[in-house]
């Protein structure tokens, strides 16, 4: 007979202590020695985990009000600026917002050390912050100057909100050109030099769930250390497969998450300011998924590992630039993890970008969370989107 | 006289340059080869000691070749506070003395194997790979 659970009978266990959870590393052993149905059975929860660079993050912060008051116009945090067309003492620190006066890319390629994703792992790790901020000046906030410092617990609020994280799939990045080119994806050298290539795979949160039955508004979550929230779907969230020469859905991609938590119970573990030579600067976060496994088709998509997920080999020099939407194949992460693939009859080292190891160390938290009570499922208000209902993305014209 | 400590960059291009023999026939210098990362077609590193009175004379001549000299630092060491084991190095480095260990995909650092071409402090996302100079 085949199981169905819900959230609450899952949840009575997890109080309990006699809920039974496996990483998505684990649970692939598991059914590779007994099968769907008899683990399905048996296990109740799946938990997944990734530790990748996530550059739609940020943080909401409330400074507070410093006396006279102050309808902050224009704020800085260790001299990157920080969005402040919101209430008087908020401000939005995106994590790619580089320094006034960096040099970018002017002397190329740029080293990008410091942006807005260093201060938001300065500001987890407890180290004081410069605070800038100017205004104005209005009859009830007539300040119009402020330099002073600030440090998490000093400040009202710090509410971690990434718009776009978490994503399901991505590209492997290769360059067909002459040059070395500096992208999100690392440097990619000349003539198919090497690969580059940025999922957890068989541990990756949306890869284990592409129909979306489980992950919706309110799924608790792991985050940045702490404990966070799926707030709604993010930006670009269009799910879909990635198919076989027979129209077959082969793995999910196209997903993404926004997600929110209080990142006064973060850590610098697992926020990390980030730079990309060439590139840019953004912000690594560790994010993980608990998976119920209500029935045995959950657990099915949950089990998939690494020789059963595929990437898109997509050409960074070329095609990715100019939106051809041209794909030079596909390579199952398995390949991609043995270090070296073949395209073309030539072998090319490849690398990652996203921490597999980190990726199981959050994955193994999240299960000791659960196992120890002291994590409950979010059962969630609204499922996201799902494949089925074919969103695409739009073309700026 | 001492000699100086020298990391040489080559470009797949530059690599087939025969500097050494230059280096001893028309500026009278010793070269000593450290440690070479140099391959047909390829990007190549090589650490030399260099002896010789004519010592500026002979880096103008390798520059001119299109071949970028830096000084030598001492050693690279990975904080290991800071690295995530994102593995990104392990591409970039031409010695193999950064890598993947499997299956715990774990990322090690074999010091021996380094020829302290610094390529890893430039790409590290997280500047975990720091120089000793």
């Amino acid at each position: 007979m085949s199981v169905e659970r819900t959230y609450k009978e899952i949840n009575e266990r997890i109080k309990a202590g006699k809920a039974v959870v496996l990483t998505a590393e684990e649970v692939i052993d598991k059914v590779r020695a007994q099968g769907i149905s008899r683990t399905a059975q048996e296990v109740d929860v799946v938990t997944t985990g990734t530790f990748g660079p996530m550059c739609s993050s940020g943080v909401f912060l409330n400074f507070g009000h410093p006396q006279p008051r102050m309808r902050m116009s224009k704020v800085w945090l260790n001299n990157v600026p920080a969005y402040a067309g919101i209430a008087a003492v908020d401000a939005y620190l995106g994590a790619t917002e580089l320094p006034e006066q960096d040099p970018a890319n002017r002397n190329h390629p740029g080293e990008f050390r410091y942006g807005g994703g260093h201060v938001i792992e300065d500001l987890v790790a407890g180290r004081e912050v410069q605070l800038k901020a100017i205004s104005y000046g209005t009859d009830c906030y007539p300040r119009t100057k402020l330099e002073t410092t600030i440090s998490l617990d000093k400040i009202n609020e710090a509410i971690l909100f990434n718009p776009r994280n978490a994503y399901q799939n991505y590209n492997c990045a290769v360059n067909s050109t002459e040059r070395a080119i500096y992208t999100y994806m690392g440097v990619l050298k000349p003539h198919f030099g090497n690969a580059s290539y940025s999922t957890a795979a068989q541990l990756s949160p949306l890869l284990k769930d592409p129909y979306f039955k489980t992950i919706g508004i309110g799924t608790r979550i792991f985050l940045g250390g702490g404990i966070g929230y799926v707030a709604w779907h993010g930006t670009q969230h269009f799910p879909g497969f990635i198919k076989d020469e027979q129209g077959n859905n082969l793995t999910g991609a196209g997903g993404t998450l926004a997600v929110i938590g209080d990142l006064k119970q973060m850590s610098s573990r697992w926020l990390v300011g980030t730079s990309f030579i060439g590139y840019g600067a953004t912000l690594t976060v560790g994010i993980g998924l608990p998976i119920p496994v209500l029935n045995e088709e959950i657990l099915e998509y949950a089990a998939k590992p690494d020789e059963e997920l595929y990437a898109e080999i997509v050409d960074y020099g070329l095609d990715y630039p100019n939106s051809t939407g041209r794909t030079l194949g596909r390579v199952s992460y398995a390949q991609l993890k043995s270090g070296t693939i073949t395209l073309n009859g030539k072998e090319i080292p490849t690398a990652p970008l996203s921490s597999y190891a980190k990726a199981r160390e959050i994955a193994g938290t999240l299960k000791s969370w659960i196992q120890k009570g002291e994590f409950l499922l979010g059962e969630p208000s609204q499922l996201l989107p799902g494949p089925d209902l074919g969103l695409k993305g739009k073309a700026l014209t | 006289m001492a000699p100086e400590k020298i990391i040489l960059r080559f470009t797949a291009e530059t690599v087939k340059k025969p500097i050494i023999y230059t280096l001893a026939k028309e500026y009278d210098l010793v070269a000593n080869i450290v440690k070479a990362s140099i391959n047909p077609d390829q990007e190549g590193t090589m650490v030399l000691e260099l002896t010789g009175e004519r010592y500026d004379e002979g880096v103008r001549f390798l520059e001119q070749q299109g071949i970028k000299v830096q000084p030598l630092a001492q050693e690279v060491r990975r904080n290991e506070d800071k690295c995530t084991h994102c593995g990104n190095c392990t591409a970039h480095c031409p010695t193999k003395a950064l890598f993947i260990e499997r299956p715990s995909m774990n990322v090690q650092f074999n010091q021996d194997e380094c020829i302290l071409c610094l390529m890893c402090v430039k790409i590290c996302p997280v500047h975990a790979m720091e120089v000793r100079v």
